[in-house]
């Protein structure tokens, strides 16, 4: 009965998100734009043979095939609006309102699925959470600058996840193996959280004695097979699977992205910085290295001045040993419930220590996160902080002055619903306990009206470190916008990006180390 | 054991308020108290808006004239590079018929204070002369921050009016957020405060007038009522006499120069209709050619004693029987009364009706939903023009979102009885009839951006467009004249009453 009325519901979250979306669509865009437009032209114009091959523009695909799927099924509505759009060579740098339009709705309207993944998830959550969960997922601030300002398709990639999620939570294992093995044939960046999928399926799924182990075993790798056959069985067919493989995996990229995302490669980088520093100081003679760290593998030198060279294998390593607690866990106790925070923490864990990392990628665990945050005091509390920290990092992506207020406002909004929505949820649950602390503090005797102030206050709350972190965030903003212009002009024009890269990974550490203790301690 | 008493009795109470919880939804957004939904509305609102500003403005790029916009950068300029004197008088330095001051001094202050901000950031914007038609990024978008920071006192209301400040380009807010603070210090019973806040806000917008006659007439009603009726007149009327003093200090030194301000304010040279506004004289003047019938001088006469005569019922309603909600009432009334019948009306005027609408919301649901959907369907053309139709669908919707917000207080109100229980064929035509028109309604936007009109008839649409919101209009201001009417049965039959 609750689940019949949630929709139109939902629908209404929704649709309000929608409505502000359309405001924005003509706001500042990225290069992702022309990426996404050219590959409608790409895929309308050519056969799939071709697809990868292609060097007609500078934006090459370099997603897996489903999503070059996906692209041409959109590219049959764009012929219709507007034909140049999916031309492939007069259609280049198109700027016109048709295509703007037309991707941006299609963005829009592509979270529909992500709304599906959302209501599967809370189909059976009591209503404060439903609620909580669509606040926090559906009007998320770092959804809408990723994809509706900088433009990309992360909301309907990230339903295919929660879909996933939804099903293994339900105990329907082979469905949720399927989601994710589709999940991985749309974009190949979600395959870290494969080792926890494997892991899991196998010991919770598989693992139920000889025969009907290894039968379940055998059509799980059947499903995934088939899956991976289906995607890239054509260019298999075609000889073209080098080549597809060399565009989804470019190593010519460096440790970090242009902009650092705030992992741990910063502290890494700074670290190594300030070692040449004081070396020089002390008369060691430190060489500058000739390598940069955003830019390609230089043969042999290492970009590092003291400090050993990272190679992307010794990330892949460090991933996998940051992971390994999570899969001894999964292993020994797999239980449904804990499935998105192993998710959401093996995502953390490739954000902290992967290769070329790019920012945006906290979405990939911010947004499971929600599904957590919901389930207890502390993991609002944590949460609450994650997502400002994550939705702040993300700021540098929109430069200009006409967004700023916008993305000031969005981060405003929603911190103000989360404090709003965690703070009803977590208030009654410690109602009874405050007051029977107040009876052993051995106060005078309260009244019952008394006693449920003090109840509230026991309830959310953010303690002094929390808001000192916060603070800091406000004046590492204001450092950076206002006062190194005024006082340092165009000085040092990456310091305030570097300022925001480092105090946002300080966050995200805290919350890789909370999620760690947090999957350690459960029973 | 009285521990576990009180323990039980917590849990009892934490059960039933858990009842009551499960039945409002929006318990989570109100439980922190008004001031925590004020901020969440607030910074909601204000994102609206700044994403509203991304869209194009009246006039943009569109030389010789530009628009709106245009005209707010030209007051800047003049009032930053001109002595006070010159601002209203026609001179080489101020060409007042390239978009010449024609509103009260204070928004002339207004705009010298925004033109000082803006100097400070980008001076080629306001160089007298040789900065027209400039429309760089940074004057765009500092004007529209400092438009911002005025909203305060509109945020708890509907979002529509920003199509018009933010899209289009004005300043209404001020003037409006004014007149909300008066009508604020009318109802926590200050009146001195008030009168001088009106002043001020008719100090800005002469639109203000519009609201006039409500608060003379509620001022006059409750002054009659005192002891000392004289006393409290010659206190109100002192005030605001000085607060016009204050503001128009400049120009008091000699009647030229009041005369001049006041030309510029009522220019009546423009005729008694512009375009296709949903009032009276336009839009009967598809059957009556009253420009073409009457002089100039003989239309001011005209629609002065038909505004008049549409003000009078509720004013003298509330010069018998003062009260708070007759005073709102009374405001939607004068100001629907000016609309329809005033001279020199512009679509942006429905502004003023729907602010005492929207106050009203809460009382007058369906009529607050229908003024705000022929509001916005009358100003539609205005919108074409200015390219805003993105933002006009988009905060339509937004807007009917919230008014129906799941378990809100949308179209239904809380405690409804359904009473219908004999087949009315009234009620079931009164449906029948309003649907059609909503229907219609909504075909109409389609056609008007797709279709092109007939050649012999090129504003076709926009008639047909105007004839409906008028007759809208007419309906809703005859309901609201009888409501504001009844409520004077209702107060006499307290009177006698208490004096049984």
């Amino acid at each position: 009965m609750e689940s019949s009325s949630s929709t139109p519901q939902l629908l209404w979250f929704f649709a309000i998100a929608a409505c502000v979306k359309l405001l924005l669509i003509p706001a500042y865009y990225s290069t992702d734009f022309e990426v996404h437009r050219h590959w409608l032209a790409l895929t309308h114009s050519l056969p799939l043979s071709n697809w990868y091959a292609d060097e007609t523009s500078p934006w090459t695909l370099d997603y897996p095939p489903f999503f070059a799927c996906f692209e041409r099924f959109l590219s049959i509505f764009a012929h219709y609006i507007d034909p140049q759009i999916v031309d492939l060579h007069n259609g280049l740098n198109y700027r016109a309102n048709s295509a703007i339009y037309f991707l941006r709705i299609s963005v829009i309207l592509s979270d529909l699925w992500l709304l599906y993944g959302v209501y599967r998830l809370t189909k059976n959550a009591d209503v404060k959470r439903r609620y909580l969960i669509w606040v926090l997922i559906v009007w998320s601030p770092a959804l809408v600058i990723v994809d509706h300002l900088h433009f990309q398709y992360n909301g309907f990639l990230l339903g295919w996840l929660l879909l996933s999620i939804s099903f293994l939570q339900e105990g329907k294992d082979l469905m949720g193996g399927f989601l994710f093995a589709v999940l991985l044939c749309f974009k190949h960046l979600f395959a870290v959280a494969a080792p926890v999928y494997f892991v899991y399926l196998l010991r919770h799924y598989c693992w139920k004695g000889l025969v009907r182990g290894f039968s379940r075993l055998s059509v799980l790798g059947a499903v995934v097979v088939a899956v991976f056959a289906a995607a890239y069985g054509p260019f298999l067919y075609h000889g073209q699977i080098q080549q597809v493989f060399n565009r989804m995996f470019p190593f010519g990229r460096g440790l970090c992205h242009a902009y650092w995302a705030p992992n741990f490669w910063v502290f890494y980088i700074i670290l190594d910085k300030v070692f040449s520093f004081f070396l020089k100081k002390f008369g060691f003679s430190i060489q500058i290295p000739a390598a940069s760290f955003t830019g390609g593998l230089v043969g042999d030198s290492s970009p590092f001045a003291v400090l050993p060279k990272i190679s992307p294998s010794t990330t892949l390593i460090m991933v996998l040993l940051a992971l390994s607690p999570c899969f001894i866990k999964a292993w020994t106790n797999p239980q449904p419930r804990m499935v998105a925070r192993w998710i959401a923490y093996a995502y953390t864990c490739g954000f902290l220590f992967g290769w070329h990392v790019h920012e945006k990628a906290s979405l990939h665990f911010v947004i499971p996160l929600a599904i957590v945050a919901v389930q207890s005091l502390e993991d609002a509390k944590h949460y609450f902080m994650l997502s400002i920290v994550s939705c702040y990092s993300l700021f540098p992506l929109l430069y200009e002055a006409q967004e700023y207020p916008i993305k000031v406002l969005l981060l405003l909004l929603h911190s103000i619903l989360m404090w709003l929505g965690f703070s009803t949820k977590f208030t009654r649950a410690s109602a009874p306990n405050t007051t029977v602390t107040a009876k052993k503090k051995g106060a005078q005797s309260k009244s019952i009206e008394s006693s449920s102030p003090a109840a509230e206050k026991g309830g959310f709350t953010i303690g002094w470190v929390g808001k000192s972190y916060l603070l800091g965030l406000l004046l590492v903003e204001i450092w950076g916008q206002f006062l190194h212009p005024y006082l340092l002009g165009d000085k040092f024009p990456f310091v305030p990006l570097m300022l925001i890269s480092t105090y946002c990974a300080f966050g995200i550490m805290y919350s890789w180390i909370w999620q760690l203790r947090c999957i350690i301690s459960t029973a | 054991m009285g521990k576990k008493k009180e323990k039980k009795e917590i849990n009892e109470k934490v059960d039933v308020e858990a009842v009551e919880i499960e039945d409002d939804t929006w318990w989570w957004l109100t439980h922190k108290g008004i001031g925590a939904t004020f901020l969440c509305i607030s910074v909601f609102a204000l994102l609206v808006r700044v994403a509203v500003s991304l869209h194009p403005y009246s006039g943009a790029g569109s030389p010789p004239k530009f628009g709106d916009y245009e005209a707010q950068r030209h007051w800047m300029e003049i009032t930053l590079n001109l002595p006070v004197l010159e601002w209203y008088r026609n001179s080489t330095g101020n060409d007042l018929s390239y978009w010449g001051l024609d509103y009260p001094p204070l928004t002339a202050y207004q705009s010298y204070f925004h033109g000082l901000f803006l100097r400070f950031f980008d001076p080629d914007s306001v160089s007298l002369f040789t900065s027209r038609g400039y429309e760089t990024y940074v004057g765009c978008h500092s004007s529209r921050k400092n438009d911002c920071a005025w909203h305060i006192a509109m945020l708890l209301l509907n979002p529509c009016l920003i199509l018009i400040d933010h899209g289009h380009f004005q300043y209404n807010c001020i003037s409006l957020g004014l007149t909300v603070a008066a009508i604020a210090a009318i109802l926590s019973q200050r009146e001195l405060l008030a009168s001088c806040l009106f002043t001020l806000a008719l100090s800005h917008k002469q639109m203000s007038v519009y609201y006039a006659p409500a608060f003379f007439s509620h001022l006059l009603g409750k002054c009659l009522r005192r002891k000392n009726p004289i006393h409290g007149v010659a206190k109100l009327g002192l005030t605001v006499l000085g607060t016009f003093t204050v503001v128009w200090w400049p120009y008091l030194h000699s009647t030229d120069a009041l005369l001049g301000v006041l030309s510029r304010l009522a220019p009546f040279e423009r005729g008694i209709y512009e375009d296709y506004v949903a009032n009276f004289w336009c839009t009967s003047s598809v059957i009556i050619k009253w420009k073409r019938l009457f002089s100039v001088h003989s239309l001011k006469f005209i629609s002065l004693t038909a505004t008049v005569l549409t003000c009078l019922p509720s004013m003298v309603q509330q010069v018998m029987a003062p009260s708070s909600r007759g005073f709102l009432y009374g405001l939607l009334n004068s100001s629907f009364a000016f609309y329809l019948f005033s001279f020199q009306v512009h679509e942006k005027s429905i502004l003023l009706p729907l602010l005492p609408a929207s106050l009203l919301a809460l009382e007058e649901r369906r009529p607050f939903k229908w003024l705000m959907f022929y509001g916005l369907f009358s100003m539609f053309p205005l919108l074409c023009r200015d390219k805003l139709v993105l933002p006009y669908f988009a905060l339509h919707a937004l807007f009917m979102l919230l008014y129906h917000a799941p378990c809100g207080h949308g179209g239904r109100p809380r405690n409804a009885r359904p009473n219908n229980t004999k087949f009315d064929y009234f009620d079931s035509f009164k449906t029948f009839m309003n649907g059609f028109i909503y229907l219609s309604s909504f075909i109409l936007h389609i056609v008007y951006l797709t279709m092109h009109p007939p050649e012999k008839f090129p504003y076709l649409f926009e008639a047909i467009i105007m004839l409906i919101c008028f007759y809208q209009f007419a309906l809703l201001a005859f309901y609201t004249n009888v409501k504001q009417w009844s409520l004077l049965e209702h107060s006499t039959t307290e009177e006698e009453k208490k004096l049984i």
